[in-house]
């Protein structure tokens, strides 16, 4: 989850393009975003890996678009972006803070993959504008846990099967701490039988209150059991 | 997405004679409904006025002893909010009912009111919509309409209103309170708030251009056994098919509100009359004007029987 973590030197490829120059680490999932994004050209390195970035704007593009400075706390870093205004929080994360972690599944809000914890609270990072989001505190599945300090919730997936093919398990994740951390505040569900207790953390609130992250491979009670651990196993 | 430009303004009247300075401009707050419908390009305005800063997102009792809830307060909080549980549980029950923990983090107090009345062919822009295309004409007369509204449609829109939150506020009687560019407040009773949409469904609510919501006002609290009963294609996360809002007093009278049915929601205070005789007078009054097409009838029969669960559950609970 933590892609330095995976970085290899893979010397061939970073002597072609004169990595130490541009200070960037060639990892199997840099070059695979380099390559979708066109650049035949990098075994000559005749391009410098700047121009590359994502924030650099269309070439072809008939007219300005208008654009924004934002800053935003992110995994405990501060960062700084300038936007077209349209980026949703989601593209300012993954394409111009390169956090590929959160997820694109529908764009839409109904599918959960990109859910991140913003200002406390889990929210999906497609239906909303990094411009609206000047000075939030960010986390992604980045900032949760790395490969070898796992956060106890990415534990728990790996340990119940939480997962098949991986694709939702960042936005499943970052909703699944956020849902405890909501039982905890003491916030009702739809299946929260008395409205004035305190909800329990049971396996009936895991399922409805993780209704927004759909997994098409259906590892939803895997996915339940692994909160229910985190949560103290009461289920 | 088309192109806009972003403003940041620091008071309500401010936003709203922003709103009125620039033609085309739109409000955002949480803009869950807004973004997805601006992806499409169903939605196209060329600013927003993010309106997330003004700092209307108190919820406070008013000398009446109701509740002022502001237009920012997050459907998350609303539903948590002590007060709102004791006693306005049917508000609580139906913000929790609706959507995913997700949105309800980020949809707001007035933008949950303004959701847009919609329908798939609205969603379809390969299809005619007068909703979103006015006079284009509408797909769903003849389409796919099992979801869609059995009364209060006309033959130009059968959309439904597909939110819960104000399928509770009909019931409760709130108040839609705004602030206009010239800096002059409204107060829009909830029931004259929607309108149905005739030749015209893509005017939904009686707001005036570049009018700001700025909050929502509860009467004071009304007793008896609060239900919200939503039925749905599956257990969570999607729109009702059919929903009733109720509070039954011990002697059975109360109110009742549908939602799922209509293009707005769905309340005849005279229809409340029949509540003691049961849920099968009650929705032959509601329902005496429905027009249902050759897919959606049965959303009349599942009102009647949603309402006589629901009086069911209010007798066991009032016991």
């Amino acid at each position: 989850m933590n892609a330095s973590s995976k970085h290899v030197d893979g010397d061939r490829m970073a002597a072609g393009c004169n990595a130490a120059e541009d200070n960037l680490k060639i990892t199997r999932r840099n070059l695979l975003k380099l390559a979708g994004m066109g650049v035949a050209t990098i075994a000559g390195g005749s391009v410098p890996i700047s121009s590359m970035s994502a924030e650099a704007p269309p070439t072809g593009a008939a007219t300005a678009v208008p654009a924004s400075k934002v800053m935003l706390h992110v995994n405990g870093a501060q960062r700084e972006i300038s936007v077209d205004t349209r980026t949703t929080l989601l593209d300012a994360l993954r394409e111009h803070m390169h956090l590929t972690g959160t997820k694109k599944g529908c764009d839409h809000g109904q599918c959960g993959a990109c859910t991140v914890i913003v200002d406390g609270r889990r929210i999906n990072s497609c239906l909303t504008l990094a411009v609206m989001h000047q000075g939030s505190y960010v986390i992604t599945i980045e900032g949760l846990g790395t490969p070898a300090r796992l956060h106890p919730m990415q534990a728990a997936f790996i340990k119940h099967d939480g997962f098949q093919c991986g694709y939702c398990t960042p936005g499943q994740v970052c909703s699944a701490v956020a849902v405890l951390d909501e039982i905890k505040a003491g916030i009702p569900s739809h299946v929260s039988t008395d409205l004035l207790a305190s909800p329990r953390p049971t396996n009936m609130e895991m399922r409805e209150r993780m209704s927004g992250n759909i997994c098409r491979c259906g590892a939803y009670s895997n996915i339940a059991e692994a909160m229910t651990e985190v949560a103290g196993g009461q289920a | 997405m088309k192109p806009f430009t972003y403003e940041r303004p620091s008071t309500p009247a401010l936003a709203a004679s922003a709103a009125q300075q620039t033609p085309g401009a739109k409000f955002i707050a949480g803009g869950t409904n807004l973004l997805d419908l601006m992806k499409l390009q169903i939605e196209t305005p060329v600013h927003l006025i993010d309106i997330n800063r003004l700092g209307l997102d108190g919820i406070e009792t008013t000398p009446e002893g109701g509740l002022q809830v502001g237009a920012l307060v997050r459907n998350t909080d609303l539903a948590a909010n002590q007060t709102v549980r004791r006693d306005y549980p049917l508000l609580s029950r139906a913000l929790l009912a609706g959507a995913s923990g997700q949105l309800r983090n980020k949809a707001t107090t007035a933008g949950n009111v303004l959701q847009r009345t919609r329908c798939p062919y609205f969603y379809d822009t390969n299809l005619p919509c007068n909703k979103r295309a006015p006079d284009s004409g509408c797909s769903a007369l003849q389409g796919s309409s099992r979801s869609l509204a059995v009364i209060g449609g006309s033959n130009a829109c059968i959309a439904t209103y597909p939110g819960d939150m104000a399928v509770a506020l009909r019931a409760l009687d709130a108040t839609i309170n705004t602030v206009r560019a010239d800096g002059t407040v409204r107060n829009i009773p909830i029931a004259d708030f929607y309108r149905l949409p005739g030749k015209t469904p893509h005017l939904e609510n009686a707001l005036e251009p570049a009018e700001l919501v700025t909050s929502v006002t509860l009467p004071k609290p009304v007793g008896g056994t609060h239900i919200y009963h939503k039925v749905r294609d599956r257990a969570s996360y999607a729109f009702a098919l059919v929903s009733v809002a109720a509070i039954v007093r011990k002697d059975g009278t109360g109110r009742v509100a549908l939602g799922g049915v209509a293009p707005m929601p769905w309340r005849i205070e005279t229809a409340e009359a029949e509540l003691p005789n049961g849920a099968r007078a009650v929705i032959s009054r509601l329902m005496a004007d429905a027009s249902p097409t050759h897919e959606n009838g049965y959303k009349v029969t599942l009102a009647e029987r949603t309402l006589d669960a629901v009086l069911t559950e209010a007798k066991e609970a009032g016991q």
